[in-house]
């Protein structure tokens, strides 16, 4: 969720133009507004990569101004140099050139936050030690005067020695074309002069950085203060055993006992408070929506209840809402295939045409509306800070159930998508409990489930109001509930019985509330309906034409359906042609082992061909009924209602359907997710572990429905 | 230092200044780094549900805490 959808743009597309005259790294504190900064100052010229060996993504892109040719790069935001999570580490290894010599950027666009000055100040302080040209962007003014911060910009840059600090507005873009006027200049400039902020510490690392030639003083220092973190740890092995050893000696003898760190941190704040009282004032605040809001939510019990109310409106939503568009889609791809049958002869081409492509890619299509909605909500409660806030609020409800309050921004966008949820566990700093998170996410009810969800829900439960609401909607909700059991549950016996090592402790900033910035809401929903729409006319426009020709070859040798009498016998023509075809036959082969769930053949060939993609169980299902079925103009949820077995038993029984909701609630029918487990955790173990146990507990689950019930 | 009022004795919308900083534990060192050192003015905002994690502002920052760490920061009203 939280990666904006981009332009991608090829790398040699960005590279034919003027030879780059520098590389400038945009860096700032999270939530600075360093990413609207970046999208301004490059607009779609950008692209995302990975940076090397991780998959840690950075965002470059490239600003002609003057002639000249910049690059950016928009680097994961940072606290300071002392990093705590991968993506700070990446963040620092690339400033301090660790990532290659090709990564390191040649200047700095410091971002800093108006609202939070003193902390911007002191990311500031540690990366005017990187001796690079550094400018400034402050950013957020507007919120700052909201809350009766005014900064003085002219007074900051005074105090900074005549660093350039330019004011600038993210929204409305005030300011930028300063800043970008200053661009060119700045690459070509001096470092920025500054004094140590701590003599003692400097003059230590630059004689420990003169034994060792590949290793700058800024590293020593960096390894000093973060001496048992993963940075220092690998800058230490860059020195060797034995510098490393005179280094932590002298550091005892000369620098005291108290760890590092914490030395810094205090004269660090000490600086960028003092700095930061002369050149803001404040008044009071104005009486903000938002703060206002924030004050009510920062309650359990009244922020619960307004979680609760928004997931219901959700559910009800993506019922409620997106029929009239999903009646509309209906009626076009209905129309189309009687257009194709009315204007070509009876044959293969038509069959192909409007059994196998439209059927199948339109059963799925269909259900764009209602994924946009589900996608609209979850992006606007990440945007608007909810999502952060709620992970504050369940931090001790998740530590019981051996995960932590960061795990539930992960889990909650793994509603929309569990790939993105998946790579959104990096900011849980203990393994123990991103694993358990990772083990967890996929049981949340993704966007591509919503597809068989509302199928079936639309077939089998009748529209029905119970008190205000639908019954449609309450048992959708029920099956969310579901999947969040499921995944309490694997939370819970994971972290007993295979997880060991440290619980974490648990601190985290809390943005403010906010209006959602609308235009980041409409391009990342744009973004999430052109990946949908992307993947239904590659992957499971695939599968249905290979399911459309399994279903169609070989041909039976029986009376064309045209010379049959009646529609009952062309009927079965159809079915007996769809029985003796490659897929019935496959289909007959694997019915054994569904059978117990009150699968039949159909059911089951469609459920396996959808172990790659969920959604592409209702292509497949689509296909297979329109191959089977002459009467074209009714709607799938329609011919499932008709399905029998041979003996005219109905397919789709009340405990057959609910067998099959929880065998989709729970199984894990994702080659994305099982692919991005495995590159998380570096391994096959997980994904393997989890795609076993996740496909067990549905059949399982799916098994006791079916002969309970029935 | 649990004889002195630390932040998780503080009163909702009480404010009060850190005044020492028992440093050992390596994630008190990184909030720090946040900005909770000596001489920094907050206020406890409130709690999450069964009184933990705690919510602290200051120097425009919200920031949760659970009440392990927040026992680490010895503060005076």
């Amino acid at each position: 969720m939280t990666e904006a959808p981009i332009l991608r743009v090829k790398p040699e597309q960005i590279s034919i133009t003027p030879r780059i005259s520098g590389r400038i790294a945009v860096v700032g504190t999270p939530n600075s507004g360093k990413s609207s900064l970046f999208n301004r100052l490059t607009g779609l010229r950008q692209r995302t990569a990975n940076f090397p060996g991780v998959t840690v993504e950075k965002k470059i892109g490239r600003l002609a101004v003057a002639g000249q040719a910049l690059q950016l790069s928009d680097l994961p935001g940072i606290y300071s140099l002392s990093p705590t999570s991968l993506d700070e580490r990446i963040a620092v290894e690339a400033l301090l050139g660790l990532m290659g010599r090709s990564e390191k950027p040649t200047a700095l666009l410091a971002v800093v936050d108006a609202s939070r000055l003193q902390q911007g100040l002191y990311l500031l302080r540690q990366l005017l030690e990187l001796e690079l040209p550094v400018m400034v962007a402050l950013t957020m003014t507007d919120v700052a005067a909201r809350k009766g911060i005014s900064v003085d910009a002219e007074a900051l840059s005074r105090e900074l020695n005549g660093i350039s600090v330019f004011p600038v507005v993210g929204t409305t873009g005030a300011g930028m074309d300063a800043l970008i006027k200053a661009l060119p200049a700045l690459t070509q400039a001096k470092p920025a002069p500054v004094e140590s902020a701590w003599a003692e510490l400097s003059q230590l690392a630059a004689e420990i950085a003169d034994k060792v030639p590949s290793v700058t003083r800024v590293e020593v220092e960096r390894a000093l203060v973060d001496r048992h973190g993963p940075l220092g740890v690998e800058i230490c092995d860059l020195l060797g055993s034995e510098v490393t050893a005179d280094m932590d000696r002298q550091a005892t003898q000369r620098l005291g006992g108290e760890p590092l760190l914490a030395q810094e941190a205090r004269r660090g704040h000490q600086w960028a408070r003092t700095l930061s009282d002369r050149v803001q004032s404040s008044s009071p605040p104005l009486k903000r929506l938002g703060a206002r809001l924030e004050q009510w939510f920062s309650q359990p019990f009244p922020a619960t209840l307004g979680f609760l109310v928004v997931m219901l409106v959700v559910f009800q939503a993506v019922f409620a809402w997106a029929t009239p568009v999903m009646d509309l889609i209906d009626a076009g791809t209905g129309a189309v295939g009687g257009w194709i049958e009315g204007l070509l002869p009876e044959g293969m081409l038509t069959s192909f045409l409007v059994d196998g492509v439209i059927a199948g890619v339109g059963s799925v299509v269909i259900f764009l509306p209602q994924i946009l909605i589900l996608f609209l909500f979850i992006i606007v409660l990440e945007d608007s800070g909810f999502l952060a806030r709620s992970a504050f609020l369940m931090d001790r409800l998740m530590r019981g159930l051996g995960l932590s309050g960061q795990s539930v921004i992960p889990l909650i966008s793994s509603f929309a998508c569990a790939v993105p949820a998946v790579m959104a566990t990096r900011v849980i700093p203990t393994r123990r409990e991103r694993l358990a998170t990772i083990m967890a996410a996929p049981f949340m009810t993704c966007s591509a489930r919503l597809p068989v969800y509302a199928l079936l829900i639309g077939a089998f439960v009748p529209v029905q109001q119970v008190g205000w609401f639908n019954l449609q909607g309450l048992i959708l909700f029920g099956l969310y509930l579901l999947g969040i059991g499921g995944g309490v549950v694997t939370a819970l016996i994971v972290n007993r019985l295979l997880l060991t090592g440290a619980r974490s402790q648990f601190s985290m900033s809390l943005p403010d509330f906010r209006r959602p910035n609308w235009r980041t809401v409409l391009v990342q929903l744009l973004g999430r309906a052109k990946v949908f729409l992307r993947r239904a006319g590659t992957v499971i426009f695939a599968v249905a034409v290979v399911i459309w020709a399994l279903a169609y070859f070989p041909r039976a040798d029986i009376a064309s359906p045209l010379a049959a009498a009646s529609e009952e016998q062309s009927n079965l023509a159809a079915a007996a042609q769809l029985e003796q075809s490659l897929l019935g036959r496959a289909g007959k082969l694997v019915e054994p082992v569904f059978e117990p769930l009150g699968w039949d053949w159909r059911v089951s060939a469609a459920v396996i061909a959808g172990f790659p993609a969920r959604e592409v169980v209702v292509a497949v299902l689509g296909t297979i009924y329109a191959v089977g079925d002459e009467a074209s103009e009714e709607r799938l949820s329609e011919r499932l209602k008709s399905a029998t077995w041979p003996d005219g038993r109905p397919v789709f029984t009340l405990p057959m359907v609910i067998g099959l909701l929880i065998f989709y609630a729970w199984c894990l029918q994702c080659a994305a997710t099982v692919a991005v487990i495995k590159r998380e955790t570096n391994s096959w173990r997980w994904p393997a572990f989890s795609w076993l146990y996740m496909t067990a507990v549905g059949y399982l689950g799916a098994l006791a429905a079916f002969q309970l019930g029935s | 230092m649990s004889d002195f009022m630390h932040l998780g004795n503080l009163k909702k919308g009480q404010t009060a200044t850190i005044s020492a900083i028992d440093t050992s534990d390596r994630a008190v060192q990184h909030l720090m780094v946040l900005g909770l050192v000596e001489g920094t003015q907050l206020e406890f905002a409130g709690a999450a549900f069964g009184g933990d994690p705690l919510e602290f502002r200051f120097n425009g920052i919200a920031l949760s805490l659970r009440r392990e760490q927040a026992r680490k920061f010895q503060v005076t009203p």
